[in-house]
């Protein structure tokens, strides 16, 4: 029975009265789950929230925007072909690059790559460390330390090599590049939902689910996966800029995508060519990039802080 | 009055994501030398926050208004120098979890004698020798060997000793006591408050006691103020408090207390769950779980007075002269 | 008189705990619990009281085989509970619930009160549609004392009593014969816990039940017992009937655990006879010699250093396991 109860904001503000005119309004009867709290906190910060709408108007525009640019990525203008400045006639709103290929189209398609590298190699990585984190606490034993010791040893490589040596024998291929990316990334993410997991095992309400007749898969399926999913998602926000950085990182390297599609990573590589005769190629993709990976670490740091209030 | 604490018209509040929540409301209180004052009330009643607002240790969202004075000096309006003078020297605290309060990676030697080294500049040797005398004193077997060890290697109860001893070393006027037992066994618990006698009889400083445990209180304390969701809805001595009590709270308090020796059926209870600070019922805050309550308890809030009987109490039902 | 519910026998149940060893640990057992028996019978509450490191929270789910016994017998209506495969134990365990110490951590803090109260039904009664199991959820929330139009709501959303209280109506769901109490209200403020013995007691009387109700303050135990068994270090100390534990203690420890109880009457707190012991619990990993209880024990002797006492009958249902009991 402790009695330091407002210091932490007040757990005597957690109490709720079931009394009288407390209970009379039928909005409190219906329960708000720990989700929506989350998603109310969630929209009280306002770094955040603008971070999650830049962010949906980027992808719509990355998306949706070539339909509606008169220049595709990969058609080069004749009658220019060097770097452009912005000529609005001519339909290159930014200008092009050094071959003549418009360069919003460019950019648009370079964030196309950038956006589905980050989704879908996190979506690997989520699939991997999830099942191997929850296996591994949950069974414990041997199975949590030959797992557990085969994620040191992947740590032990070093990854970056692993990658390039894999691209240079299999070749550049798309798909390729998400997976070798998704096996570096989910490493991480095993470890921290296995530690998850060990501590919510512990939980007198895992025991009580098993005193309740739970089985096994049906604990993990009930209580375990939807009480780690929080920390899940703020870590899956906070990986998705490190794959799109990594991803730049290989094409500026030209291990990246194949030309003439092209990524963000790949177009500041180009850019960085000539930055001192046209710095628009370097600049324009380097903002683009930039602000992705900012609004995505503040929507990370907004969702890390709805989620775990405690840290608040 | 000689009273060398005296707590006056102090409001505590906190600034919360949903709104400021008052944990402590014009609470007035003294103690004087020698005296042990028995701060009685559930968990969030603000019992505890109104001494860490004494002792200028509130949280960072929190604000106290009022006057705290320590014979004579304003503690609420003295700035962190001043206070840092006053803490440990002149007022020192116990608190509920040994573990946490004391500092991990230190011998407790060190722990002890740095209070001192601290505030009256004494020497190491010194230090450390005047270390020694307080273990034994708060009767802690084969001082000399603890004087060297880390606090994760005593036990709960020897941890709480050390924390009593680190109390005393400065001989302070004010010994603020928050739930010194509650972690503790029931046979160590009898340990500790029999130290604590002892440290009342021999001491002379002014011990205010905060806990939720009845039967503590009625072993330590002189008086018993009882909190009831950040006010005081009774005050008076011992004795008096124990035998008549004259809040319907309190009464019901004890009341729910199973005892020891006397067999009842069921046991009487207080109706009701413990108040939401942030949504307080109207007037007294006491009346939705209160058995005499009447009209005027729910629109008007009873304000804390003398009873003939010389007890405080803050309730408007008369019950037994006025039926 | 019938068979009894409940039969457990010579119960041992020990951890191995490193204690040393670069590569290869060695490990020595924590015995947490140590040949503990005892009988329940329907609708009976026995008590089980001792301090913190007793060994009384794991005895509770050693019972209930949510943590496996190292040997003894833990034997429902004539069943080894022990012997019993998986699937059989959760067969089992339909009648056998339990109550746990921290009402908030022991409830699912994602799902509303509903489908905490309802869940043991969708493990057991698979037949039920979600109606039948909400409308039983909602009798349930009624008969503890909870607004049943509160089944939506979140742990979160209550106060320490009432989330105590869905912990009892999901343990109360499938009508179970045996509740096991692990400190049930020992994380709720006095006034709330009050509230909560007088409803167990109540569901104990109108459903037959049998509680096994372990806490470590005695005055509740006193209250809510019909028998009460002591532990120390995890050996019995002294098993008896309420009335008798309380009026005449045998055994010394339980004698010191009763005088150290705070009464909250400043004439008899001041006035009474305190048997103050030295010193704190011993580790459990190096227990003492002989009587656990000996490195403590205001009467201890030589021979108390030597032999393990047994347990003697002091009188019709008593029994202590000291050697000085008759002095």
């Amino acid at each position: 029975m402790s009695d330091a109860p407002m210091s932490d904001g007040g757990s005597g503000a957690n109490l709720r009265v079931p009394h009288s005119h407390a209970l009379d309004k039928a909005a409190d009867v219906e329960g708000r789950s720990l989700w929506q709290d989350a998603f109310r906190r969630l929209q009280a910060n306002r770094a955040a929230m603008i971070s999650a709408v830049v962010l949906i108007v980027m992808a719509l525009v990355c998306f949706i925007g070539p339909v509606l640019v008169p220049w595709s990525y990969e058609e080069i203008d004749w009658n220019i072909l060097e770097a452009a400045p912005p000529n609005i006639e001519a339909g290159h709103y930014f200008g092009t690059d050094s071959l003549g290929r418009d360069l919003l189209a460019r950019i648009l398609q370079g964030g196309q790559v950038s956006f589905l590298v980050g989704i879908l190699a996190t979506s690997v990585a989520l699939v991997i460390g999830v099942t191997v984190g929850a296996t591994a606490g949950f069974m414990g034993g041997s199975v949590d330390q030959i797992l557990m010791r085969f994620v040191d040893v992947m740590y032990a490589v070093p990854l970056m090599f692993f990658i390039i040596i894999l691209m240079v024998v299999f070749g550049r291929n798309f798909y390729l590049m998400f997976l070798a990316i998704g096996f570096v990334e989910w490493l991480t993410m095993s470890r921290i939902v296995r530690g998850q997991t060990l501590t919510l095992k512990n939980k007198e309400f895992i025991e009580a689910a098993r005193a309740s007749g739970g089985s096994t898969a049906g604990i993990i399926a009930r209580h375990i996966i939807p009480n780690v999913l929080g920390v899940v998602i703020v870590y899956v926000t906070l990986t998705i800029p490190q794959v799109i950085l990594l991803e730049s990182f290989l094409s500026f390297l030209g291990l990246g995508v194949q030309p003439p599609m092209t990524s963000w990573g790949a177009l500041i590589a180009e850019g960085a060519q000539e930055m001192e005769i046209t710095p628009r190629t370097l600049i324009l993709p380097a903002v683009c990039l930039s602000t992705t990976l900012f609004c995505f670490n503040f929507l990370g740091d907004g969702l890390r802080d709805a989620l775990d209030p405690k840290d608040r | 009055m000689t009273s060398v604490l005296a707590i006056d018209n102090l409001s505590v509040s906190f600034a919360t994501p949903d709104g400021d929540v008052e944990a402590v409301t014009d609470v007035s209180l003294s103690v004087e030398a020698g005296e042990c004052l028995g701060l009685v009330g559930e968990s969030g009643s603000g019992k505890s926050q109104t001494f860490m607002a004494a002792m200028g240790l509130l949280a960072e969202n929190g604000t106290a208004n009022g006057h705290i004075s320590l014979d004579g000096l304003d503690l609420l309006s003295a700035d962190e120098k001043k206070l840092n003078t006053v803490r440990g020297e002149r007022i020192a605290m116990i608190f509920q979890d040994p573990m946490t309060s004391l500092t991990p990676h230190m011998k407790i030697g060190r722990q002890l004698s740095e209070v001192l080294i601290e505030h009256q500049g004494v020497d190491k040797e010194t230090g450390r020798r005047r270390a020694l005398e307080m273990l034994d004193r708060v009767h802690i077997p084969e001082a000399e060997r603890r004087l060297d060890m880390y606090p994760h290697e005593l036990s709960g109860g020897l941890r709480q000793r050390v924390m009593i001893a680190i109390a005393l070393m400065c001989e302070p006027e004010v010994i603020i006591a928050d739930e010194p037992t509650t972690a503790l066994d029931v046979t160590v618990q009898a340990q500790i408050l029999d130290l604590l006698m002892e440290v009342k009889a021999n001491l002379g400083a002014a011990i205010v006691l905060i806990t939720h445990d009845l039967g503590v209180v009625a072993g330590l304390a002189d008086r018993v103020a009882v909190m009831y969701a950040g006010r005081i809805v009774e005050q008076g001595s011992v004795a008096d408090t124990f035998a008549s009590p004259v809040h319907p709270y309190t009464q019901g308090l004890l009341d729910c207390t199973p005892s020891l020796d006397v067999e009842t059926e069921a046991l009487e209870t207080i109706s009701g769950q413990p108040p939401n600070l942030q949504s307080l019922p109207t007037g007294c805050s006491f009346h939705p779980r209160c058995p005499h309550v009447f009209d005027r308890c729910q629109t008007e809030r009873p304000l804390l007075e003398r009873t003939p009987s010389g007890q405080s109490k803050a309730c408007f039902y008369n019950g037994a002269e006025a039926g | 008189m019938s068979d009894p519910l409940l039969q457990v026998r010579g119960l041992k149940v020990h951890f191995p705990v490193r204690t040393g060893g670069v590569f290869v640990g060695q490990h020595t057992p924590l015995k947490a619990v140590d040949g503990v028996s005892f009988d329940l019978n329907q609708g009976e509450t026995l008590g089980v009281v001792g301090e913190s490191g007793c060994g009384k929270s794991t005895l509770g789910r050693a019972v209930l085989q949510l943590i496996g016994a190292t040997d003894g017998v833990v034997s429902w209506l004539g069943t080894d509970l022990t012997s019993l495969n998986k699937k059989e134990l959760i067969a089992a365990r339909e009648n056998l619930q339990i109550v746990f110490q921290d009402p908030l951590a022991s409830l699912d803090p994602r799902m509303t009160a509903g489908d905490i109260i309802a869940e043991p039904l969708r493990n057991y009664r698979p037949s039920l549609t979600k109606g039948d199991r909400r409308k039983m959820a909602e009798e349930m929330m009624e008969r503890v004392g909870l607004l049943p139009r509160m089944i939506n709501r979140y742990p979160h959303e209550f106060s320490g009593g009432q989330c105590q209280r869905i912990g009892i109506a999901r343990a109360m769901i499938l009508r179970p014969k045996l509740v096991i109490c692990d400190e049930p209200v020992s994380a709720l403020d006095v006034s709330i816990q009050a509230q909560v013995v007088n409803l167990l007691m109540d569901l104990q009387r109108d459903f037959g039940l049998a509680l096994l109700f372990i806490s470590h303050d005695l005055a509740i135990v006193r209250h809510i017992s019909h028998r009460v068994l002591v532990l120390y270090l995890g050996k019995v100390m002294e098993l008896a009937d309420k009335s008798a534990l309380y009026a005449t203690p045998r055994h010394p420890y339980t004698q010191a655990l009763l005088s150290a109880v705070p009464i909250p009457d400043p004439m008899k707190e001041r006035n009474k006879d305190r048997i103050l012991l030295t010193g704190d619990l011993p580790s459990p990993l190096s227990p003492p010699s002989g009587c656990v209880f000996r490195t403590r024990c205001p009467r201890a002797t030589s021979i108390c250093a030597e032999t393990v006492p047994g347990l003697e009958s002091a009188g019709e249902g008593h029994e202590v396991a000291c050697h000085h009991w008759r002095d």
